[in-house]
């Protein structure tokens, strides 16, 4: 749809007419054999035409929407006024990382869910998240960085345990209030699972880097290959290190793996596992970097939610001559977002759902040659109402596979929690926190992240991220 | 930058040391405990048990076998050069205490730079410590007087005979054993020497104590790369070991996760002998 004008002087009633901007993208059959990002943004006009969407409503349900809370209105109309730049700062004002969330927040559940342009029948909600994604490219692009006015030092120094989602947004926000934050990583590059779990080809990893430098940019130091609980400890760095505070965002680093036989088969790997070969350690690019990956022709994905589709679009991309998802509940039960789905439906991804693995079976090397899978169907309904995948007799099916990757979930990673007296943890080994500050049982001592929450998503570590950097501060102006 | 502080080649220069200057790691490491290197921009992350760690100096000290291309590119790095990043100390620690009997060390190979500072500190523990170490020939024995110097009693073997007793050191032990109480056997070395270690001890109810190597990428538990069955339940080298019950450990499926790349290594080693030739 065209205009005469341009599309800040389109009347209340013309803004009504704009259909809803598609996201363009890279064709599945290129994307299949790069590494490249499928979301290729919106253009500037494309911008205007989607925020302008938007209908300015006075009490806005999005921002709420928003763990981070961001004025989601106000950068919209400024996208559409042409102040890019005041765009990005409304935007900054409220989260350090909008190319991040543009891309990897699950908005249809947030923000937009709540959108009122998406409650009329038929009608899409205004598409926040790519909106979000192009204003921060615009910046990235023009060189812009966010620099806040910093207020004088506080003195005061706070060590951040791990450089993903809250620990960045910690970092950025208390850095902005004057204190000195120092961010120790365990691995040799900074960005947690924005580097090691999510794809380039979701998250272009020079993002990340700039994002990182952004951070750098504010004061904050960056220390790689900092295990804390193994090179140095927690109670070493308030005591012998002089930190005045200690956030611990450390994420739910510990693959779950179905136990069932044959799992150290050959071919056999953790999405962990494969995902940080492939992601962090760019082993696609082998021999020309020396960490290998086992390519896979045919490959079997269990589990089905985001890290489930990452991997099988891994698996494409590496080359794999068929890439099934395994999974023991049905489509509409699947934890993924719909446009993870909709991405690798497109790029050939098989989905077996009401499957159950049951047994990797291997051949006399120890090789992988196959899973065998149960055949389920939906019983009664669990205590959350979700309905229970149940055994249908036993009605097998086996799946040909000489790669099969677990994508089930992670679980607490008890490396830095076991060596921390005081700090009390939950029945699953997350560390226990308040919801609303992210202050643990131990003194000085704060967390976020999935850490505390189990597996949950970039946004929501970013938001505890933010109220324990709004805590600390608190705590740190009464000392 | 990890600076290399001083190397030294033994066998001929197959066996490579490495002492690099690293005091976060030194002030914290432990007998038993293990790093990550990395040499370089586009190098994976390499395990290696501490062979030696020197408080004061804050250096700490890995040997290796030169048998692949990560291990020619370590074995490339001269002093005053450094590897990108080092990361540890990792994994659990050994367990040292003063045993009720006799502590045989057993061990072979360069894996006698991981059972060294475990023999040190059992024989600083005040055990009596009977070790037992193996070479394919004389020339490949490694830390000879250094191992003799923590030792209470001290057997070499070598698999051509052109030092000491001439075959394996499982034969020796069995001597040993038939002579004196032990208490517990700490075996280090190749997966099937421990694996034969353990099945004999396990014949005399002796408790073994072995160190894997199992294929690792982050080693703090992240990407289960590592796992290993340990009386049938999966279990992580990198935070639950490198140390297991040697009579718990299924080392076949060992051997066989430790083959997993052997194509890949091949391939990167040729690669990168063809260009450095």
């Amino acid at each position: 749809m065209e205009f005469e004008k341009e599309v800040k002087y389109l009347t209340k009633k013309e803004r009504r007419k704009i259909p809803l901007q598609h996201m363009p993208e890279m064709a599945p059959e290129i994307r299949k054999d790069c590494f490249d990002e499928v979301t290729l943004g919106y253009s500037l006009h494309e911008a205007q035409m989607e925020a302008a969407r938007c209908i300015q409503c006075k009490d806005p349900a999005c921002v709420a929407g928003c763990p981070v809370g961001i004025n989601i209105p106000k950068f919209l109309e400024e996208i559409v006024e042409g102040d890019l730049d005041s765009s990005i700062d409304t935007v900054w004002d409220k989260t350090a990382l909008p190319a991040v969330c543009g891309r990897v927040c699950p908005q249809e559940i947030q923000c937009e869910i709540v959108c009122v342009v998406g409650k009329k029948k038929g009608v899409e909600p205004v598409a926040i998240g790519n909106l979000e994604m192009f204003i921060a490219d615009w910046a990235r692009a023009s060189g812009i960085k966010n620099n806040p006015a910093i207020p004088p030092s506080t003195g005061k120094k706070i060590a951040v345990v791990g450089s993903g989602p809250a620990g960045i947004t910690v970092a950025g926000d208390l850095a902005k209030k004057g204190h000195k934050v120092t961010i120790y990583e365990a691995l040799h590059r900074a960005g947690g699972v924005l580097l090691y779990g999510i794809p380039e080809f979701r998250l272009a990893k020079d993002i990340v880097d700039y994002e990182l430098d952004a951070l750098r940019d504010l004061g904050v130091e960056i220390k790689c290959n900092q295990v804390i609980g193994r090179t140095i400890d927690i109670d070493e760095l308030l005591e012998e290190y002089g930190y005045d505070a200690v956030f611990v965002g450390v994420g739910a680093g510990l693959p779950n793996f179905l136990n069932i036989p044959g799992e150290d088969l050959n071919g056999v790997f953790s999405a962990n596992e494969y995902l940080t070969r492939a992601n962090l350690m760019k082993a696609f690019d082998f021999p020309n970097v020396d960490t290998p990956i086992i390519a896979g022709r045919k490959v079997a994905i269990l589990g089905a939610g985001n890290v489930a589709m990452d991997a099988a679009r891994t698996a494409v991309r590496l080359g794999a001559k068929s890439v099934n998802i395994v999974y023991r509940r049905t489509r509409a039960q699947s934890p993924s977002r719909h446009i993870e789905i909709h991405h690798a439906e497109e790029e050939g991804v098989n989905f077996h759902f009401l499957r159950s693995p049951i047994e990797f079976i291997g051949d006399a090397s120890g090789r992988l040659v196959g899973v065998s899978c149960q055949v389920m169907e939906l019983g009664e309904p669990d205590e959350g109402g979700r309905q229970r995948p149940i055994p249908v007799g036993d009605e097998h099916q086996y799946i040909d596979c000489d790669l099969a990757i677990i994508a089930i979930g992670t679980s607490a990673n008890p490396l830095l929690t076991n060596v921390t007296e005081g700090l009390e943890l939950n029945r699953w080994g997350n560390i226990q926190a308040d919801p609303k500050t992210g202050k643990t049982t131990k003194d000085k001592v704060w967390a976020g992240g999935d850490i505390t929450l189990g597996q949950a998503t970039v946004i929501l570590a970013m938001g505890m991220g933010r109220d324990a950097a709004t805590s600390i501060d608190e705590y740190l102006k009464t000392k | 930058m990890y600076e290399v502080v001083a190397r030294e080649e033994m066998a001929d220069g197959e066996i490579v040391s490495n002492e690099i200057l690293a005091p976060q790691i030194a002030k914290k490491a432990k007998p038993g405990q293990f790093v990550i290197m990395i040499a370089n921009e586009r190098g994976e992350r390499v395990p290696l048990t501490m062979a030696k760690v020197d408080k004061e100096k804050g250096t700490i000290t890995v040997i290796y076998m030169v048998v692949g291309k990560s291990t020619r590119l370590f074995s490339s790095i001269k002093v005053g050069e450094g590897f990108r990043d080092v990361v540890g100390p990792l994994g659990s620690p050994t367990h040292i205490e003063k045993k009720d009997g006799t502590v045989i060390c057993i061990g072979g190979g360069t894996a006698l730079a991981v059972l060294h500072p475990i023999t040190k500190a059992y024989f600083e523990a005040g055990n009596r410590v009977i070790t037992i170490v193996g070479a394919r020939t004389a020339k490949h024995l490694i830390l000879e007087d250094e191992m003799r110097a923590v030792s209470t009693e001290f057997h070499i073997c070598t698999d051509d005979g052109s030092k000491g007793y001439h075959g394996f050191g499982t034969d020796v032990m069995e001597q040993v054993i038939a002579k004196e109480k032990i208490a517990e056997v700490v075996a280090i070395g190749p997966v099937p020497m421990m694996k034969y270690t353990s099945s004999l001890t396990k014949k005399h109810g002796i408790p073994t104590v072995v160190s894997l190597n199992p294929i690792m990428i982050d080693g703090t538990g992240m990407c289960g790369g590592c796992r290993v069955t340990i009386d049938g339940k999966t279990k992580f080298a990198c935070v639950d070991g490198p140390e297991f019950d040697g009579h718990q450990v299924d080392f076949d499926g060992l051997i066989r996760r430790l083959q997993a790349y052997n194509l890949e290594e091949r391939c990167s080693d040729n690669e990168y002998c063809k260009l450095n030739d």
